[in-house]
């Protein structure tokens, strides 16, 4: 590589940006055409996944190099272009390795609990993931907005697998409120955007400074963070709830990472990109939003606090959780950014963490609710000890990653002069304590049940509780290594 | 040769209709009008090509000169409507033969053909003409074709859509007709580059205003513009499945262009838009045809129907987008005339199919069908998409252009009853969709669909697909369109 011309090995590794959509694309017909061979099925996806992985890795060392691939443009102002910055390479990685760990986990899953239409579920996931990529590497307003809604349209029918009517009123309601935002708010805020800007091109500093009045500003920033519906920024986070009809791994990869980091990232792009850290600073564009995320941020926890079904707690949870990173994009500062970012990373480890032991629970004991797994951590010991990890994670407790993100957001809290939001973080914390650490508590330190009691408990099969494991490692290495992760988005900030 | 195409364009297929009727025989009937239909295609596509290059093309019928004699004249703006009508009307050539075998009874198929042929060249007559008085002739020629291909409907309740459509077109035809008169009591003439040089003088004359106003309604009813669209749904869901095409795809796109032509191309944007409150009463009545014919699509139990409404409630954007009076609205308002043309002729397409292998339209026949016939179901979902103005679709094309031009000119109010009909597009989509996808599908087996109605409908879909992915060529031709409607009239 060292001999080549410069200039060769950019153009060399902007080629990869249109690729990371295209090797999810690709394990589609063939998923399609190996659908009477469950195993060779099942190692198209894998090795899709794998090689995704490897592919967004390796764009690491260029994450400052601005590589931008334009595609087409299909009217003037409309166009279809890939960019690589260091927030959206974050999010790519965050999906691209976390695919192949679910698809190991969704092949132990869908399995052992015998779910039809598999192809239809691989096929889905393979098109939600090149999706998730295309948000991650959009260049402009408007790719990302195809990508917003072609994630939306490909979860939809893994949101109603289950084909019943409970499934399809949830997918329904999941639907209804990612169009009805991103139809009704979101694409009215880009159409505008272009209108004030001529472009909707996202460029470091933004392309609102100084081409609209402050109220203005604060109009389209309320747009754009009620518009982007899968931020879950209440009143619009009913859909998160709902979405839990779907099969686990589509909760755990879609729902604890896919989906809702899109949204969240979204949020922290356009804030970054389309207005700028420092325009939405001066005008105080964000007040009025912040209250309505410090709201959601506590309302969440709170109804989290009243769930016995454990996948809808995790639901609210993620819903506060993704509070947290909407908060970061208001605080309008580049620690508050930064720590909104690392969440992104962090919380995606320790959730789908979460998501793959309840998974994990309802496969081995078919238990989904929280009142049920009195005495079951015996039976299950890997389960409950990474649950454990994933929950402490979640709550911020060193030595686990969860720390540092909670860190960042609240010395951007100080940096934005509203101490006040350390309290909300704080009071947040210790309601994350009072909803998540019962459940591993109980599993292991209470007696069984009688009536509850399944004497043939074991564990998962391997292919679930294997992945499992893995992220909860992850949660424990991400502490240690959390510089190497953020250290692209230090220096966009100008960070020490 | 080539100096006569506009005359070809449309003598071609007016001449074709009593042909069929000599000929007589299904077959050959169909064969003259597939004939005319592609000589019509192709006719349209030479102007198209010689309008881009040259600008506008004027023929004098006959050899009399304007303003003395009828003259056509081909501009961007018309071009961009005869290749639309041309397109739908091979598009329904193709289509017709098995579906006409199965819905006509075979002693009257000749006749369908010949009113094919005549509303063909009715629909073209009227948007090639430079004359306001030949403008009224093709347009009683198209209706009156239109009324007896609806009556050829195979339910009795087509002859009572189609009476209705008649008593409505007839006094839309006449309102037109007077207002055409009046013009001419004012003027002397009937040529409307004329026309267009001598009405700016007589602004304020309660005359003109009188009938500007007749010719405005005249042509909102042919358009089927909220709240003068009673005729259209039972006329669109009753004709039979390939008139029906032409009849969504072109019939009110081609009355939108005729008021365009008036309003603006004579009469002149100083009246209608300056002294008159046309233009914001335009967009008034836009905004209400969108939430309505959305809104009440979403309570239809019959695919036909929804896709009727959806129509009212699409009008309802180019209506708005003229309203605005400004070169981005026109814009706007020419790219969703053609882009919702070909979604729509693609959506009655596929009832068509469906009508033709379940006998029925209605939801409930729908019932999971689309895991056994997942291509057409293919077919509605990707028109349906169009219809909501999903990205990458033709819809959201001509969708992104009219926001924009809405809020260039900080019209709140509209953008956010665009963006509310969106959403009810959503809905009654996703009703269509939920049904045919997510129900249990039907024990007994579904026929395939023929080649010839299949090639037509993904003919259509693709090219709708087209410019979905790269929709510069049409923005080109589209952004000429404008220009020659607001230089003024030739």
């Amino acid at each position: 590589m060292i001999a080549l011309p410069a200039g060769w090995v950019v153009a060399d590794a902007a080629l990869a940006l249109p690729l990371a959509p295209l090797i999810a694309l690709a394990a589609v017909p063939l998923v399609l055409a190996l659908r009477a061979r469950p195993n060779l099925r099942e190692a198209v996806t894998l090795s899709a996944g794998v090689l995704l992985a490897a592919l967004v890795l390796g764009l690491w060392p260029h994450a400052d190099a601005g590589l931008r691939y334009p595609l087409w443009s299909w009217l003037p102002g409309l166009s279809l272009e890939l960019a690589l910055e260091p927030l959206g390479l974050l999010f790519a990685s965050v999906a691209a390795l976390l695919w192949p760990v679910t698809s190991l986990y969704a092949i132990g899953y869908m399995r052992a609990n015998e779910e039809a239409q598999q192809t239809r579920f691989y096929v889905c996931f393979a098109i939600a993931i090149a999706s998730a990529m295309l948000i991650a590497l959009a260049g402009n307003g408007v790719t990302l907005f195809i990508g917003y809604e072609a994630l939306t349209l490909s979860t939809w029918p893994l949101v109603t697998h289950k084909g019943n009517e409970d499934a399809r009123r949830g997918g329904r309601t999941y639907l209804v409120v990612l169009l009805t935002t991103s139809i009704g708010l979101l694409l009215p805020a880009l159409i505008w955007t272009y209108a004030l800007a001529g472009t909707t091109e996202f460029r470091d500093g933004g392309i609102l400074a100084g081409r609209a009045s402050h109220g203005v500003l604060a109009v389209l920033f309320a747009l754009y963070l009620f518009g982007v519906g899968k931020a879950a920024l209440m009143p619009f986070h009913r859909w998160l709830p709902s979405a839990m009809v779907a099969p686990t791994p589509v909760s755990a990869l879609l729902h604890a990472v896919a989906v809702v980091k899109a949204g969240v990232f979204t949020v922290l792009k356009v804030a970054v990109y389309i207005f700028g850290i420092d325009t939405l600073h001066y005008a105080g564009a964000t007040v009025p939003m912040l209250w309505v995320a410090a709201f959601t941020l506590l309302a969440a926890s709170l109804v989290a606090m009243l769930q016995d079904n454990l996948k809808a707690r995790l639901a609210y949870s993620t819903v506060s959780q993704l509070a947290y990173i909407v908060l970061a994009a208001c605080m309008a500062t580049t620690a508050g950014a930064l720590g909104g970012a690392a969440h992104i990373a962090t919380h995606a480890v320790g959730k789908i963490t979460l998501f793959f032991c309840a998974g994990a629970i309802y496969t081995a004991a078919h238990k989904t609710r929280v009142s049920e797994l009195d005495g079951l951590g015996r039976q299950m010991p890997f389960t409950f000890a990474a649950f454990a990890i994933g929950a402490l994670s979640v709550i911020g407790l060193p030595p686990l990653a969860g720390l540092w993100s909670k860190w960042w957001l609240m010395q951007g809290a100080v940096d934005a002069g509203w101490p006040w939001l350390m309290a909300v973080l704080m009071l947040s914390s210790l309601l994350n304590i009072a909803y998540l650490l019962p459940i591993p508590v109980r599993a292991f330190f209470r007696p069984a049940v009688a009536t509850h009691a399944e004497p043939g408990v074991r564990e998962a099969p391997l292919a679930c509780v294997l992945p499992l494991c893995l992220t909860a490692a992850a949660c424990l290495l991400l502490f240690f290594g959390i510089d190497t992760v953020v250290a692209p988005l230090t220096r966009l900030f100008g960070l020490p | 040769m080539s100096a006569h195409l506009p005359i070809l364009q449309v003598v071609i297929p007016l001449l074709a209709a009593p042909l069929c009727v000599l000929l007589h025989r299904p077959l050959a009937a169909w064969l003259v009008y597939l004939l005319a239909s592609l000589a019509a295609l192709a006719c349209s596509l030479l102007l198209l090509g010689e309008v881009l290059a040259n600008g506008r093309v004027d023929y004098a019928i006959g050899g009399w000169a304007a303003p003395y004699g009828i003259e056509y004249v081909v501009d961007a703006a018309n071009a961009l409507v005869l290749l639309l009508v041309s397109l739908l009307g091979v598009a329904t050539a193709v289509f017709a033969p098995r579906s006409v075998e199965d819905e006509i009874e075979t002693p009257r198929i000749y006749l369908y053909y010949c009113c094919l042929c005549l509303y063909l060249a009715g629909l073209l007559g009227i948007t090639i003409t430079g004359d306001a008085f030949n403008v009224f002739v093709f347009l009683e020629i198209s209706s009156l074709s239109a009324y007896a291909l609806i009556a050829l409907g195979r339910r009795r309740q087509a002859l009572l859509a189609a009476f209705r459509y008649l008593v409505m077109g007839t006094i839309g035809g006449t309102f037109l007709l007077i207002g055409i008169g009046l013009m001419y009591a004012l003027t002397g003439t009937l040529n409307m580059a004329d026309l267009a040089a001598r009405l700016p003088p007589l602004y304020g004359n309660r005359v003109l205003t009188a009938a500007l106003g007749f010719i405005t309604v005249g042509l909102a009813i042919k358009a089927a513009v909220f709240p003068l669209h009673g005729w259209q749904p039972g006329a669109y869901a009753e004709s039979p499945s390939a008139a029906s095409l032409l009849l969504a795809g072109a019939g009110a796109k081609v009355a939108i262009y005729a008021f365009l032509r008036y309003a603006f191309g004579m009469f002149g944007s100083g009246l209608v838009a300056e002294r008159l409150p046309l233009a914001e009463m335009m967009l008034l009545a836009g905004v209400a045809a969108m939430l309505v014919g959305s809104a009440v699509a979403c309570f239809q139990d019959d695919l036909k129907r929804i896709l009727a409404w959806s129509s009212i409630g699409q009008i309802g954007y180019i209506v708005a987008a003229i309203g605005l009076a400004t070169p981005q609205g026109f814009n706007a308002a020419f790219l969703h005339v053609f882009n919702h043309g070909l979604i729509k002729a693609g959506l009655f397409a596929v009832a068509g199919v469906l009508c033709l292998r379940l006998g029925s339209t209605r939801l409930d026949a729908l019932a999971g069908l689309a895991r056994r016939m997942p291509g057409t179901f293919a077919a509605l979902l990707l028109g349906g998409l169009g219809l909501i103005g999903v990205p990458l679709t033709a819809g959201f094309v001509s969708k992104w252009a009219l926001v924009l031009a809405l809020v260039e000119q900080q019209q709140w109010i509209t953008v956010a009853a665009v963006l509310l009909s969106s959403l009810l597009a959503l809905i009654y989509v996703g009703r269509v969709i939920e049904t045919a996808w997510f129900r249990a599908p039907p024990s007994e087996p579904v026929g395939a669909v023929p080649i010839s109605m299949g090639f037509a409908l993904w003919a259509i879909v693709g090219l709708t697909l087209l410019i979905g992915l790269s929709a510069q060529p049409l923005a080109a031709v589209a952004a000429q369109a404008t220009a020659a409607m607001l230089g003024g009239l030739p």
